[in-house]
């Protein structure tokens, strides 16, 4: 493999080889990657690296969660925020295998993260020892590269390759297991920074001829649509996207994950795309004569029925990842590569113009949107407080620029429909792999990678507690997190489908809760509990004023639902309002 | 419409890397028909041989997900029209038939099939050639009676005149020497 030296540090200067033990190389290469933020767990397999880590306090801050899933969404979460790469570690068997969830989440949803899990001594592998699992086997499919260290020797450039490969390209989560021979093995340390795999491609040069044929749809059309995904984000584009969408005057929808790379109240800015979004970008998807996908991979929970989707469309998709060209809606002009270079390329070579009257039909969706939902979610008639007046509120006291951090569920779908964002990389979600759970420790990394930004965590009663453990690790790092939970004492989200698709049979979906204000009070974080929506107001202040972690819990009402919807197999020109 | 393909997957020679191909195939429930792997003719670089059959669509669709991995250089697919390939058999039967009669003499001559050993026990018969040709050639020996028979995964060259693999590792480093 070719490498490239880049010391980065005077005292491990390549020049100058030094002996170390393995798990001194971990900390080496892990400051030489700009890592000084660890989430993570010790264990026996991994007990030589945290000996390290002892030495490298001063440099490297390790964060103790208490449970593994917990460090992985914290990395995650730190991740996102950042777009640094997260970073945590673990030990073998069960302390890999508790991490597993949260890679397959990073995995899906293309956050850069390295895990770095201890397992046992060379010699034992493959015998069933003491909390031996085949973590290699098992992340395989779900990570974007894993590798298992027998030797100290190769432990710089197993890292080095790792924090490459998970933060170039399309990035993803990368698993470095290291036996705990290699962790205490002494060799002649040297860190060699990794910037060329041979076998791997982090992204093509982006074809000029292709942009040409894009430009020349895009100049044709008369209602383009574009669908902003996370692609923009990742690859620092926000900038570029605004230049592009204002000069062709494209009106702009977002997937989940892309939300927050464009202001909220942009003129363009038409809503969110898929099942839960809103009215007018699902409804115009089937008038539309031209999508351009920026960044994004049509998941089904965009498309709905995909054989009635965009019927009336070509498709032009940009995109760093060949595997996602065509693999679920054809492109008519693929464009491949990272977006970053494709959208300055393709402004140049748009006419400048504006689709008012197609920006208006738009427009004329948010009206019926607004009479049909918005308007009773946000000002309700009932007694009962709904999620989205709640989430309204807290995005209003943070004068629309806080992280919004989710758990998943219908708190999720309210929280990204009425959150309102100024500023890129404020949103913190499981997308893809929908994992309940997320949103706690996810908010933790957040508040930590961006400590000077208010961070909101919108959770609901059900995925709270699937790792509520965590508000251990907020109470000890002190992370001041706003909490706000949501409460309707029902796995929400399954208890609508059940109304809607099961005739009512609400199997197993009502929760009996315990007192949560007395668990927060417990782990010394400060809360407070609404019930009515007169103390709504000053209770969203309290909290928002408040120097230090927040638990708001607020009772909803029970059975609220989320619209629109676009249910399952149906297409998206049949969201349903009601 | 399903037909079928053979892949020419040229990979690092890392552990673990039969299973991270496969595992793509078992995703998406396409079965391999049949599996060769070996070094290639460049040190240090892997070649695996499959053959499966499914749609167009569905085989682009793998093939971009093959080739999203690491440690996976390059993957071609053809369809059997491009490229030249063969399997071999091997077929054991008792001596005593060979003896009785000139039929397996015979059937050995017609197919092209040769004779690796010859004890007092047993024979061994080697051949050649396409799926189709060795099972004919075992329907027709099993009237005789074969003991054994095992048939290999496919082999394949491309009828291209250029080596692609080769080329493509030329352009790497070509694309190389520009950024340095």
């Amino acid at each position: 493999m070719e490498t490239k030296t880049q010391p980065l540090t005077e005292e491990a200067s390549p020049m100058k080889k030094q002996r170390m033990s393995g798990s001194e190389a971990v900390m080496q290469s892990l400051l030489h990657e700009g890592a000084n933020l660890v989430f993570g767990y010790p264990g026996g397999a991994i007990m030589p690296i945290y000996d390290a880590l002892y030495q490298y306090q001063d440099k490297i801050n390790h964060v103790l969660v208490r449970h593994e899933q917990g460090a992985v969404h914290a990395a995650q979460g730190f991740a996102r925020v950042t777009g640094k790469v997260g970073l945590c570690m673990v030990t073998s068997g069960p302390g890999a295998t508790n991490a597993v969830t949260g890679i397959a989440d990073a995995m899906v949803d293309s956050t850069p993260m390295v895990v770095i899990s201890g397992q046992v001594a060379s010699p034992l592998l493959g015998t069933d020892a003491f909390q031996e699992t085949d973590v290699v086997g098992i992340t395989q499919p779900i990570t974007k590269w894993n590798y298992q260290v027998k030797r100290a020797e190769e432990i710089p450039e197993a890292i080095a390759k790792a924090f490459y490969i998970a933060r170039t390209g399309r990035p993803g989560p990368v698993l470095i297991d290291i036996t705990k021979d290699a962790q205490f093995g002494m060799f002649d340390y040297e860190y060699k920074k990794v910037d060329k795999v041979r076998s791997y491609k982090p992204s093509s040069p982006v074809k000029k001829d292709k942009v040409a044929e894009a430009a020349q749809l895009i100049n044709l059309s008369k209602k383009p649509l574009a669908l902003v995904g996370q692609g923009v984000v990742l690859g620092g584009a926000e900038e570029e996207l605004k230049v592009f969408l204002e000069k062709a005057g494209i009106p702009a929808a977002w997937t989940l994950l892309g939300l927050s790379a464009f202001p909220s109240d942009h003129e363009l800015n038409v809503g969110m795309l898929g099942m839960h979004g809103n009215y007018g970008p699902n409804v115009k998807t089937n008038d539309s004569d031209l999508i351009i996908a920026i960044g994004m991979r049509f998941d089904d929970r965009v498309t709905g029925n995909v054989q009635k989707y965009a019927k009336n469309a070509k498709v032009v998709h940009l995109e760093i990842d060949p595997a996602e060209i065509n693999k679920i809606i054809y492109a008519d002009v693929p464009v491949v590569g990272d977006v970053k270079e494709a959208l300055p390329m393709l402004t140049e070579m748009v006419a400048e113009t504006d689709h008012k009257e197609w920006l208006q039909e738009f427009r004329a969706c948010d009206k019926i949107e607004d009479q049909k939902i918005i308007n009773e979610e946000l000002h309700p008639t009932k007694a009962g407080m709904t999620m989205g007046e709640v989430v309204r509120r807290v995005t209003e006291v943070y004068n629309d620029d806080a992280i919004m951090v989710t758990d998943v569920g219908q708190h999720q779908m309210m929280a990204s429909r009425y959150f309102k964002f100024k500023n890129t990389r404020s949103v913190v979600t499981s997308g893809g792999l929908g994992t309940m759970g997320f949103g706690l420790p996810a908010a933790l990394g957040a508040q930590l990678g961006q400590p000077e930004r208010p961070v909101c965590c919108f959770v609901g009663d059900g995925g709270f507690q699937m790792t509520i453990q965590e508000l251990g690790t907020i109470f000890q790092t002190k992370a001041p997190v706003k909490i706000i939970l949501l409460n309707n004492n029902f796995l929400g989200m399954v208890r609508q489908w059940q109304e809607m698709f099961f005739d009512r049979r609400y199997a197993s979906t009502e929760l009996v809760n315990p007192d949560f204000q007395m668990i927060a009070k417990g782990y010394g974080i400060a809360g407070e509990l609404v019930d009515s929506r007169d103390n709504l107001d000053d209770a969203v202040k309290r909290m928002a004023d408040h120097d230090g972690p927040f638990l708001l819990e607020v009772t909803v009402e029970k059975e609220g639902n989320v619209f629109p919807m676009v249910p399952t197999g149906a297409s998206v020109a049949e969201v349903r309002l009601e | 419409m399903k037909q079928e393909f053979t892949l020419s997957i040229y990979s690092e020679n890392h552990v673990g890397l039969l299973n991270q191909i496969t595992t793509i195939f078992t995703r998406r429930h396409i079965n391999i028909e049949s599996l060769t792997t070996s070094e290639s003719a460049i040190p240090g670089i892997h070649k695996f041989t499959i053959v499966a059959f499914t749609s167009r669509d569905a085989m682009n669709k793998l093939i971009g997900q093959i080739e999203k991995r690491i440690d996976v250089i390059k993957a071609f697919v053809f369809t059997a029209d491009e490229i030249i390939h063969q399997e071999v058999a091997l077929y054991k039967v008792k001596t005593e038939s060979l003896l009785n009669s000139n039929e397996i003499e015979r059937l050995v001559r017609q197919y092209g099939a040769r004779i690796l050993e010859v004890t007092s026990e047993y024979t061994v018969i080697e051949k050649t050639g396409h799926k189709e040709e060795t099972q004919e050639l075992f329907d027709k020996l099993d009237n005789f009676g074969v003991q054994q028979f095992v048939r290999s995964g496919r082999i394949a060259v491309t009828k291209l005149n250029k080596e692609l693999l080769s080329n493509y590792l030329r352009k790497l480093e070509s694309e190389k020497s520009l950024l340095d």
